[in-house]
């Protein structure tokens, strides 16, 4: 297939599609409300269902419900509306629903802005809802990725019967890029024999449900899904090293804001600063080795965020003391530029610009 | 020997956890009866609510999905929109679900005219955590948050979800009925049974509400129970047909 210049917003859409996601629940808000739109119009198309619900509470159990029936079936939202789905995710998690979540990160807290940030990121990673459990979450930094990463997206929610986020921000939802969707083989994935279809002669009936009583029942329930984490940790971590071989200095960034600190790093190379980079692809699982086969070699670290400093505390829990690790981030929707984080890097190194 | 009576197999061979007097039971059997009459039992799936009726997963011999508390409507769209549409799929909830935390979630599904049918279970109080008051309380009705009589100034008055929901257009078919009688109980089996025929033939919303008792939470006996239901509840929440599409269109 050729190239063709799109929207991010609207690539996420046609990327769920392309990865035969038939189904979207999901309410209007800015900044991803082309996404919806493109959705309305395109499942259709495919003889699927969009399904404006009346809230986001309603359309993460509408997902709830969809999955629970055994279709591959997503949702998005931005900042505050994934903050009235997190109830629906953790019965998700609770009742092992596969589906893909899409966060399209704007300002915070409260309704702030409708600029881009990464300040979701502890939401996303660090469980969100009640309950101990995690959430794989994949933050492409292209439109490109954004198609790679989707379909990644559904078969790990599939594979591991859990919910999955796709974190972008509003820079990348607004953003035009070219992009080409490739024809992909699918991957062998488990048979739903779990789901609640009311299917004659299924052997049935078949229950879908988060409520466990008895104590050490839930427990058991709990070991399991904490057994099912391992296996993420061991499968599906996902980074980019980017000049780390001979650096000195390592930035991470990931999303967006990994593009212009990218641009910095180049800078930063041309005045003789050996600069590279770590850039998480999954934000959980957060990819540790990258950190402990850096960490004995390099001077420090810079972690830059549109916030005001979350995926650093993961960045020090991978480093452990053993190189410094600073943090440069910009909140409330503004984006950090080029300058700004090479003056930071300028800095860390000891020099002057 | 001849069998005089069975047991319906729209029923699991759990026993229930409901209180005596408690007439949760009567209404599970009513249900069962009507999909299993219906042979129905394998093409349906239920979504049990936050309740004391969460348990119904392990009641009915349906294929059950469990939701969170008030969004049983919304996990039953899910379900019947992406489903074949042979597929019988209802929700079973009780007044505090429905009608409190869950408003929004009853109201729009019977908007869009969704194809399910909802069991709703109106006891007039929040059974399940103790006995507080429910949206469907009665003025002057002592609950364990409204220690000193539900106050039509304090805590407002009683919602009649039957009459509400009959004024939106996607809302085929809705009954109010009570399980107080032999009679009224048996009048609340056919309800059933139209609201179930109802979304067979993809006429749109269906819901039956049943008036209930609760005498663990009411400080009542069994008896005394049917007997509020009788005295108390009716005459707040009348019994009848609401909304029926089929005697409309002529
Ligand atoms: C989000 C949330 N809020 C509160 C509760 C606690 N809770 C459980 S059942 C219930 C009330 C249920 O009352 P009702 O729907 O009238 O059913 P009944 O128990 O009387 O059958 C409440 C408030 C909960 N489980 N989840």
């Amino acid at each position: 297939m050729a190239k063709v210049l799109m929207k991010g917003n609207e690539v996420i859409a046609e990327a769920a599609v392309q990865a035969n996601c038939k189904y979207y629940f999901g309410y209007p808000i800015t900044p991803q409300s082309e996404l919806v739109a493109y959705m309305a119009k395109r499942l259709p198309e495919v003889g699927g269902l969009f399904l404006q619900a009346e809230s986001e509470v309603a359309a993460i159990n509408m997902v709830y419900g969809a999955a629970a029936a055994g279709v591959r079936v997503m949702t998005s939202s931005s900042s505050p509306g994934i903050s009235l789905k997190q109830e629906g995710i953790s019965y998700m998690v609770g009742s092992e629903l596969p589906a893909v979540v899409v966060n399209v990160v704007r300002g915070g807290p409260g309704l702030g802005t409708i600029q881009p940030a990464q300040s979701d990121y502890f939401q996303a990673v660090k469980g969100g809802g009640h309950g101990d459990y995690q959430i794989p979450v994949l933050a492409p930094a292209t439109l490109q990725e954004i198609v790679d990463l989707m379909q990644d997206a559904f078969d790990i929610a599939d594979k591991y019967r859990t919910p999955v986020y796709l974190l972008g921000d509003g820079m990348l939802g607004q953003m035009m890029e070219p992009v080409e969707f490739k024809e992909r083989p699918a991957i062998e994935l488990p048979e739903k024999d779990w789901a609640a279809t009311g299917t004659r002669g299924d052997g049935g009936p078949r229950i879908v449900n988060s409520l466990r009583l008895d104590p050490a029942d839930l427990e058991e329930h709990n070991n399991h899904l904490q057994a099912k984490y391992k296996k993420i940790l061991e499968n599906e971590v996902r980074y980019e090293n980017y000049m780390t071989d001979d650096a000195d200095y390592i930035l991470v960034a990931y999303g967006t804001v990994s593009r212009i600190a990218k641009n910095a790093l180049q800078k930063a190379r041309s005045k003789g600063i050996k600069v590279g980079m770590i850039r998480p692809i999954s934000l959980w699982p957060f990819p540790e080795k990258a950190f402990h086969e850096t960490r004995d070699k390099v001077k420090g670290y810079l972690t830059v965020e549109m916030s005001a400093g979350q995926m650093v505390e993961d960045v020090r829990l991978c480093v452990e003391g053993h190189a410094p690790v600073h943090f440069y981030g910009r909140t409330g929707g503004m984006v950090p530029s080029q300058e700004e984080i090479l003056k930071k890097i300028v800095e860390m190194a000891g020099g002057e610009l | 020997m001849e069998i005089v009576f069975e047991k319906t197999k729209g029923l699991t061979d759990t026993p229930t956890h409901y209180c005596p007097g408690c007439t949760h039971g009567i209404i599970h059997r009513l249900v069962a009866e009507v999909l299993e009459e219906m042979d129905v039992l394998e093409d349906a799936v239920g979504v049990a609510s936050v309740g004391c009726s969460v348990l119904s997963y392990e009641y009915f011999n349906t294929d059950m999905v469990q939701a969170a508390h008030g969004r049983a409507p919304a996990v039953a769209t899910g379900i019947k929109r992406v489903l074949p549409n042979n597929r019988i799929v209802y929700t079973y909830q009780g007044d505090g679900d429905l009608a409190s935390i869950g408003m929004a979630e009853i109201v729009h599904a019977a908007a869009r005219g969704e194809k399910i049918t909802v069991i709703f279970v109106n006891n007039a109080i929040y059974g399940m955590t103790g006995g507080q008051m429910a949206p469907t309380s009665l003025l002057g009705q002592k609950t364990a948050t409204s220690p000193f009589g539900r106050d039509i100034n304090v805590q407002g008055a009683p919602i009649r979800i039957s009459e509400l929901l009959s004024t939106l257009d996607g809302a085929a078919y809705i009954e109010r009925v009570s399980s107080h009688d032999v009679p009224n109980i048996i009048k609340a089996k056919k309800a059933i049974r139209k609201a179930f025929e109802t979304q067979k033939q993809g006429l749109g919303f269906s819901l039956v509400e049943i008036l209930s008792t609760c005498p663990t939470n009411w400080g009542l006996d069994p008896n005394e129970s049917l007997d509020w239901v009788k005295e108390a509840m009716v005459p707040v929440y009348p019994l009848g047909v609401y909304k029926d599409i089929t005697k409309e269109e002529k």
